[in-house]
């Protein structure tokens, strides 16, 4: 629902760091966590609208969903934590120690100079 | 041409909140941020809460609500301070809005803030306000699959309230499946199962309230 906000900011944030307005972002890339999941679908129609009339006008936006990290107490298995299944894949105990989830972060953007 | 940002999205956001929590650390404020779905009954919570600790604790509220300022009437009404922010349609507080609204409020002496987020269990669990100690309320009516399918609210929360306790049998709740799909995200997280019409329940709320500002001041 506020994907429309994260849009903006990540808008705000690119418009302030690109090199020259001499050109447009072709790409963006930014990435999530399990907890503050975006949804792709609704990120993408916001980040259309919010790059509207911006160099950003039509930049490929790619989401990548970063893992939780957890690690089985029981048997001491590292793998990736499912909010929905929360089991270890090996022992089946459910009792872990779980990393830090991934914060949203905007990674790179591709520029074409012109 | 490639250029690496790496930066947070919600770098802003996260400024303010560090800074809030860093006031409410120094001045052992025990700010908590409630969040559930419209009408679970945080404001009624928040009421029972005022006329049991008044005596006890110096309690202030910040309201949000997408319109009106009947919450913060409300609570006013039971004697403690409150402050209301309107958001005008957006879907969750921010951090700054907590700092901008907080200077309001007579900040002198003050135990608690509870910030009543806007009624919603989506999107609030994304913005730290530079909260303490975040609740989160479920009440019986909205159904006992909930804590598995908005897994971001409860899988971050240090309390889940279970309201509504009254209306359970009416509405097919099972208490035993809300509470394993919650621990099952959450093991630390604390479950009181209160009704905040009947205040059946509640003494646990109370005595929680009472402990954390305790363990705060240490
Ligand atoms: N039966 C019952 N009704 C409640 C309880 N707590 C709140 N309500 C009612 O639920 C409605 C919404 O409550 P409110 O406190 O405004 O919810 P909020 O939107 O979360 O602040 C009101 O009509 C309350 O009287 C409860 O424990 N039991
Ligand atoms: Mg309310
Ligand atoms: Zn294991």
């Amino acid at each position: 629902m506020h994907e429309a906000m994260v849009a903006e900011n990540i808008i705000e944030s690119i418009l302030s760091q690109v090199p020259s307005k001499k050109g447009r972002v072709v790409r963006v890339v930014i990435s999530c966590g399990q907890m503050n999941a975006l949804n792709d679908e609704a990120m993408e129609f916001a980040f259309e609208a919010a790059a509207e009339g911006t160099i950003c006008k039509g930049a490929k936006l790619k989401i990548k969903h970063i893992p939780l990290k957890a690690k089985c107490k029981t048997c001491g298995k590292k793998f990736d934590y499912d909010l929905y299944e929360p089991q270890c894949p090996r022992c089946g105990k459910s009792d872990f120690d779980i990393g830090e989830d991934a914060p949203l972060l905007l990674e790179e953007i591709e520029f074409e100079v012109h | 041409m490639r250029i690496k940002i790496e930066q947070k999205i919600l770098a802003k956001n996260e400024d303010f909140a560090s800074a809030n929590r860093k006031y409410f650390k120094r001045n052992n404020i025990l700010c908590i941020n409630m969040i559930s779905s419209p009408g679970s009954g945080k404001t009624t919570i928040l009421e029972q809460t005022a006329k049991a600790l008044k005596n006890k604790l110096n309690i202030a509220v910040i309201e949000g609500d997408l319109y009106t300022e009947y919450d913060a009437d409300r609570i006013r009404k039971t004697g403690l301070q409150a402050v209301q922010i309107e958001t005008k349609g957006a879907c969750h507080l921010s951090a700054e809005q907590i700092t901008k609204a907080f200077h309001k409020l007579d900040a002198e002496k003050l135990d608690v803030l509870v910030i009543e987020n806007v009624g919603n269990l989506v999107c609030p669990s994304d913005f730290d306000l530079g909260e303490l100690r975040r609740v989160v309320v479920l009440s019986t009516a909205e159904g006992d699959d909930k804590c598995a399918k908005y897994p971001g609210s409860f899988a971050q929360a240090d309390v889940l309230l279970i309201n509504k306790m009254d209306i359970a049998k009416h509405v097919d709740f099972k208490i035993s499946k809300a509470k394993r799909d919650a621990r099952k995200l959450n093991k630390q997280l604390k479950i009181f199962e209160i009704s905040a019409k009947t205040t059946a329940g509640m003494d646990k709320w109370f005595n929680w309230l009472l402990k954390s500002c305790k363990e705060l001041r240490k």
